[in-house]
């Protein structure tokens, strides 16, 4: 089994529409948190983020943070429920967001259950 | 119903034009997000967890239908085609985009509605029984005074940076729907030996992380002084409460930490203090506001109606929503009726746009025009004549509207919890989907008989567990949910907090510790007990006894 590449992603919520949204390598921001750039390195964390912080006085996002995850196979896990939930869509209606979209991630929000 | 006066019209529409002008400098980028934040909070816009929520006002949770089909079509419109009705008889909308929230306020203030003070520090829409001018029991309707205390409170310079939030809740009848005990303010209505009436006005009551029944500060207030009296007591904890710490801030810190006799006699200090004739409520302004309320023009019936009682006996299914959802009317002939928003396996207080519209539809044709959201996130036609159950309980049947479990097992209050909203730490939906489908076969649900599961998904407590005969709270361990079971809470008139029983459960494991715990109940119970009495008069042991046995 291979292991999981452990770091630090950054998320925020699109202003217009409040839609979570991941920083993506190329700067974009994508709903897909698959497609989040994953910091390896303090660093590294510190330089996504303050591209974040400069995306938000650009009016693109709002309330950006760091979030612990995780990468394996190309898909990624955030370390908290309420990250992965944010990932996906609420997990009484699998019918509505990300998930229904297609562009819910890899890993369900419950787990163990 | 109350209707818009000219100034009602002119504050909402000048709120809405405001919101407008400050979105659109927001998405411009010259209002920051720290700028921002409060302006869209005091107009009932969060950002959740997936998108913005706008929480709408429903004023002592009473619409008309034209009301309820404009949130269908809101739901429609601009969100994902449903809505959640809150425990504080507001709606929701989960999916609003900030873009829309401007054109959403406009569709509200065409119907006389609108956002303001659903959210921040200030004096939130009132609460009232959601059975108001139509109870058996009631002394008077308390919406008049719930009016009252929305023109006097809405957007008040004085009351809109209060320490922390600030809940209302009016009763007007003695058995106590209303929850006024767990209150920042509760009033409560009583007859005296002489015929009038007066207010009882509890103050320091409250949910949350520390919960506490309020304290009786006037037994009996005439209503001309209730502004006068209100204002006092709103006076006393705007200076003495507490701003340096948020989860010190509420009232009932305050009437706690200075003890009930020194709150007391502060608010009368400051009420002796205030010349009363500028505050007095006067007789012709609150005949004004009552005369929206007049009761519609029921029809002089006899209290048996001959074809509810043969539909009774030719439909089980209806005989046994009869018996559950049904409540008494104060006119012969009529009855309340309460619809169940907790089907099995449901979301407690969802309702998608078509079930707003049949809803909508049954108000006008069968309700007098009227309907209420309950506290407990069902909704109430408050005058149906007893000849016209069958066909509203048919058109509540096809629209999946017909859950016969009011005030049953499966009438689970629940907040959004953890998958909508930002301040969650555990989910509540999936936790009362599987409690309600436990406890699915209605045979089941009739022997438990009278119930009030409520389950919280955070310390903040809008799933009201505290006061739930059986209380759930969801809580993180580690980044996992569990939760903690409380037994013995009430908001009715013998309010009380609900005691920690033990340990907590994953989540998977509630539904089956609540079947103990219901198991023990049925085999210690007197003949008709309900199950807060049998806990009452046996206390924790037998319970935690038999929950925690194999533990």
């Amino acid at each position: 089994m291979t292991t999981p590449e452990k770091g630090q992603l950054v998320t925020a919520n699109r202003l217009r529409d409040g839609i979570a949204v991941f920083l993506t390598r190329g700067g974009d921001w994508s709903e897909v948190i698959d497609e989040a750039v994953l910091a390896l390195e303090p660093q590294a964390a510190a330089a996504l983020e303050a591209r974040a912080r400069d995306d938000e006085k650009k009016t693109i996002v709002t309330g950006a943070y760091l979030v612990d995850a995780e990468r394996l196979e190309g898909r990624v896990r955030a370390a908290h429920i309420r990250e992965r939930m944010r990932a996906l869509g609420p997990t009484v209606r699998l019918d509505l967001g990300k998930q229904a979209e297609g562009k819910g991630a890899g890993f369900a929000a419950p787990e163990g259950e | 119903m109350y209707r818009y006066d000219e100034f009602d019209h002119q504050f909402v529409r000048e709120r809405t034009d405001q919101f407008r002008n400050q979105t659109e400098r927001r998405l411009s980028g010259a209002l920051t997000e720290d700028e921002f934040r409060p302006l869209r909070l005091m107009n009932g816009l969060y950002l959740q967890l997936h998108a913005y929520m706008l929480r709408v006002a429903i004023p002592y949770g009473t619409l008309s239908g034209r009301q309820m089909r404009q949130l269908a079509y809101i739901a429609d419109t601009w969100d994902k085609g449903y809505g959640h009705f809150t425990t504080r008889q507001n709606i929701q909308y989960n999916w609003v985009k900030l873009e829309d929230a401007p054109d959403i306020l406009d569709a509200l203030a065409a119907v006389e509605m609108h956002a303001i003070q659903t959210s921040g520090n200030c004096i939130r829409n009132v609460t009232t029984d959601h059975w108001a001018g139509a109870a058996a029991d009631e002394i008077a309707d308390p919406r008049p005074v719930g009016e009252l205390l929305r023109q006097w409170s809405s957007l008040h310079p004085e009351f809109s940076f209060l320490p922390r939030k600030f809940k209302i809740a009016v009763t007007g009848a003695p058995h106590d729907r209303a929850a006024v005990k767990v209150h920042d303010i509760g009033l409560r209505l009583h007859k005296n030996d002489a015929g009038e009436i007066g207010w009882e006005v509890i103050v320091g009551g409250g949910l949350g992380r520390t919960p506490m029944v309020g304290v009786t500060v006037r037994d009996f207030l005439p209503q001309h002084e209730l502004i006068g009296y209100l204002e006092a007591i709103m006076r006393v904890y705007n200076l003495y409460g507490r701003r340096d710490n948020k989860y010190k801030a509420r009232i009932k810190i305050l009437v706690h930490e200075i003890g009930a006799d020194k709150f007391k006699s502060e608010v009368e200090a400051e009420y002796a203090r205030r010349p009363h004739p500028t505050t007095e409520v006067e007789e012709r302004e609150l005949a004004r506001i009552a005369a929206y309320f007049a009761p519609p023009d029921f029809e002089k019936l006899p209290r048996w109606s001959a074809s509810f009682e043969e539909a009774k006996l030719a439909n089980p299914a209806f005989a046994r929503w009869a018996r559950n959802n049904l409540g008494p009317h104060h006119v012969d002939g009529y009855a309340i009726v309460n619809i169940s928003l907790k089907p099995e396996g449901g979301i407690p207080g969802d309702a998608t746009g078509d079930q707003m519209r049949v809803m909508a539809d049954l108000a006008e044709r069968f309700g007098s025009d009227e309907l209420r959201v309950s506290h407990a996130q069902n909704i109430v036609l408050p005058h149906v004549k007893k000849d016209d159950l069958l066909t509203v309980y048919q058109a509540l049947e096809k629209a999946d509207l017909a859950a016969a479990n009011y005030g049953l097992a499966g009438d689970i209050i629940a907040c959004p919890g953890l998958d909508y909203c930002a301040l969650a730490t555990a989910r509540s939906i999936p936790v009362a989907q599987s409690i309600s489908r436990k406890f699915a076969d209605s045979k089941k649900q009739d022997e438990i008989g009278k119930l009030k599961i409520n389950i919280s998904g955070c310390i903040n407590a809008c799933g009201h567990h505290h006061v739930g005969h059986i209380g759930i709270l969801g809580l993180d361990k580690k980044g996992e949910e569990f939760y903690q079971i409380t037994l013995g809470g009430s908001s009715a008139e013998n309010a009380s907090i609900g005691t920690i029983l033990g340990p907590g459960f994953a989540g998977h494991e509630v539904a089956d510790a609540i079947e103990t715990i219901l198991d023990t109940y049925l085999k210690h119970r007197e003949a008709g007990e309900e199950f807060l009495a049998t806990y009452r008069r046996l206390g924790p042991k037998p319970f935690k006894e038999a929950l925690y046995a194999t533990a």
